[in-house]
């Protein structure tokens, strides 16, 4: 973890408010694994009061790349930011997605984004093809509608498979990408038991647990959740989850990215 | 310009309550954890002292979240003091804390009288510098519906009662949520208080007009950041006029200057609270602007700044 003041290197609409920026922060894309974050200081001054986090997009040497969608008053600002302007961030934080090399030998991968979800989903495929180039992944994009739908020939060029689901049915599955998985499944082919990886809305996450649940199929989830300090000193951004009873897991510090069987989602 | 070797770099140290501490900046309860986060980031060793996070008797799951929102220039709160419990504090959290040379200052909360003795004395023996009683959550219930600190007897009680079961240092963190703070302040001085926190966070709200719930799974959470700063320095120049014991104060300092006004207030040192998360370097930025302002101002010794307020002739 560093906190560092990071020059950026690009920062373009990629879609109608979604932007993709990229900073110059060696040691942090040295460090970053897929599913953790970066925690931006947006606004030198006391609005927005609290930093950012977003999901690191990419890795390329020295570089890591954001996506975003402008949401309220930070990433407004956010989105205004210039070239050659720097950021004051701290990263990587939380703990990403655990890719045991036992279990990925011979599975086959789903990934399932939701909106930006797929920020963090793109550095995952990147990162397990480079350990396993003879994988086969599946990507499910959803979105709104089609103007929305982001990094789909990001993805084919990596090689997925990609399926893409618009709620409006301006292009693939009409409906959430939740429900695109449940259609995929099960997956025809000689792995049966892919590894699920869902980033996205609460509420895809927690419908893609159930599905994963039903076709036994193990399944991580990444969280989106509000954050204050973002190191796991403040317990703000808590989440419910499994113990002998239940127990509070901090979103920033435990997670962002849990086993959706141990989380209990209400 | 380089300066003369013979002059003395000012003096930051100051003795609080019986702790020395090396400069006035202490981190405030509940906003660094037990350390160890902020260990990576910030040298803890330049801190004047470390409030830990409030521990209690038995371990607390905390409220349910939704637990903070941003408000404007501030944040509501309501974690519901989430920790592990006295005993894992000291077996778990306490030896990572004591290697440093930053006097421990250990926050402790009961929900009854019998618990903050019983904390108290379990940390008897401890290598640490004080306590700080925590009679100010404004995110636990209690059966009495009030805050310790929300009832000068109750606090009178709780206070000479802790006294009694230690010889450490005692710091007492009060409640603005009162209609008069300075006079439950001098019923600490008076029960036993070697200092006084000023101040936890305000009572308040947010509402979602969309869905018109509140922000908080609990309603109601505790405020803080810079929108209560000029409140919270208004009430440490109160309490300052009627306590002799020493003041921390505490409410949105962000910078050196913020610190300033509460020195000058009458703070005699202060804490650093929400300012950790919006920037975790904040504790180390406003002990460097103090020595700049001090060297700028030609002042030697901090200690000659606290309470040296300039009222205008003919006012209170």
């Amino acid at each position: 973890m560093l906190q560092i003041d990071a020059k950026i290197l690009m920062n373009e609409e990629i879609a109608p408010e979604r932007y993709r920026m990229a900073l110059s922060a060696q040691e942090i894309a040295r460090q970053a694994r897929p599913g953790q974050f970066i925690h931006v200081r947006v606004s030198e001054g006391y609005t927005p009061l609290l930093r950012r986090p977003f999901s690191v997009h990419r890795v390329q040497g020295q570089k890591i790349e954001l996506l975003y969608k402008v949401m309220g008053k930070g990433t407004e600002i956010l989105s205004k930011k210039k070239r050659g302007e720097y950021l004051d961030i701290l990263g990587p934080l939380g703990k990403g997605y655990r890719l045991p090399s036992a279990t990925l030998k011979g599975s086959d991968i789903i990934l399932v984004a939701g909106g930006t979800g797929v920020a963090s989903l793109k550095f995952l495929a990147e990162s397990i093809l480079l350990g396993h180039p003879e994988l086969s992944i599946l990507v499910l994009i959803g979105a709104k509608n089609k103007e929305q739908l982001l990094c789909e020939r990001d993805f084919r060029r990596l090689g997925c498979r990609v399926k893409v689901a618009t709620e409006n049915g301006t292009r693939g599955y009409k409906g959430l990408a939740s429900g695109l998985l449940e259609k995929c499944l099960p997956l025809s082919g000689d792995s049966p038991n892919p590894l699920v990886f869902a980033c996205g809305p609460t509420e895809m996450l927690r419908r893609i647990g159930e599905i994963s649940r039903r076709h036994r199929l193990p399944c991580q989830v990444s969280l989106e959740e509000h954050l204050a300090c973002g190191i796991g000193a403040c317990f703000g951004c808590v989440v419910k989850a499994k113990s002998s009873t239940y127990t509070y897991k901090r979103v920033c510090k435990d997670g962002p990215v849990f086993d959706a069987g141990e989380l209990i989602w209400e | 310009m380089i300066r003369k070797a013979k002059e003395k770099s000012p003096n930051l140290a100051i003795e609080l309550a019986g702790i020395s501490l090396k400069n006035p900046v202490m981190v405030a309860s509940g906003t660094f954890g037990y350390g160890e986060e902020y260990a990576e980031l910030i040298d803890l060793n330049r801190l004047g002292a470390i409030v830990t996070k409030t521990i209690t008797l038995k371990p607390r799951l905390g409220n349910e979240p939704p637990r903070i929102v941003e408000t404007a220039s501030g944040i509501l709160n309501s974690i519901g003091l989430q920790n592990v419990g006295i005993d894992a504090f000291i077996n778990e959290k306490l030896p990572f804390l004591r290697e440093f040379a930053v006097p421990l200052i250990v926050s402790i909360a009961g929900e009854t009288l019998d618990e903050y003795v019983e904390l108290a004395k379990t940390l008897r023996g401890e290598e640490i510098s004080g306590l700080e009683l925590n009679l100010s959550c404004p995110n636990i219930k209690y059966d009495r519906k009030l805050m310790f600190a929300q009832d000068p007897q109750a606090t009178h009680q709780v206070v000479s009662s802790v006294r009694k079961a230690t010889s450490l240092p005692l710091i007492v963190k009060l409640s603005p949520n009162v209609t008069d703070i300075a006079s439950i302040a001098r019923t600490c001085e008076e029960a036993g208080a070697d200092g006084i926190s000023l101040i936890n966070t305000f009572l308040g709200m947010a509402i979602d007009v969309e869905s018109r719930e509140p922000m908080l799974r609990q309603i109601t959470g505790g405020l803080s950041g810079p929108a209560i700063k000029p409140i919270a320095l208004r009430m440490v120049y109160e309490v300052h006029k009627v306590v002799e014991i020493p003041i921390i104060g505490v409410g949105g300092i962000m910078a050196a200057r913020d610190a300033l006004e509460f020195i000058i207030a009458g703070a005699k040192a202060i804490a650093i609270g929400t300012g950790n998360f919006v920037d975790p370097r904040t504790p180390i930025k406003v002990i460097d602007g103090i020595r700049e302002y001090m060297i700028k101002n030609k002042i030697k010794d901090i200690k000659s700044m606290v309470g040296s307020l300039k009222c205008p002739k003919g006012s209170l």
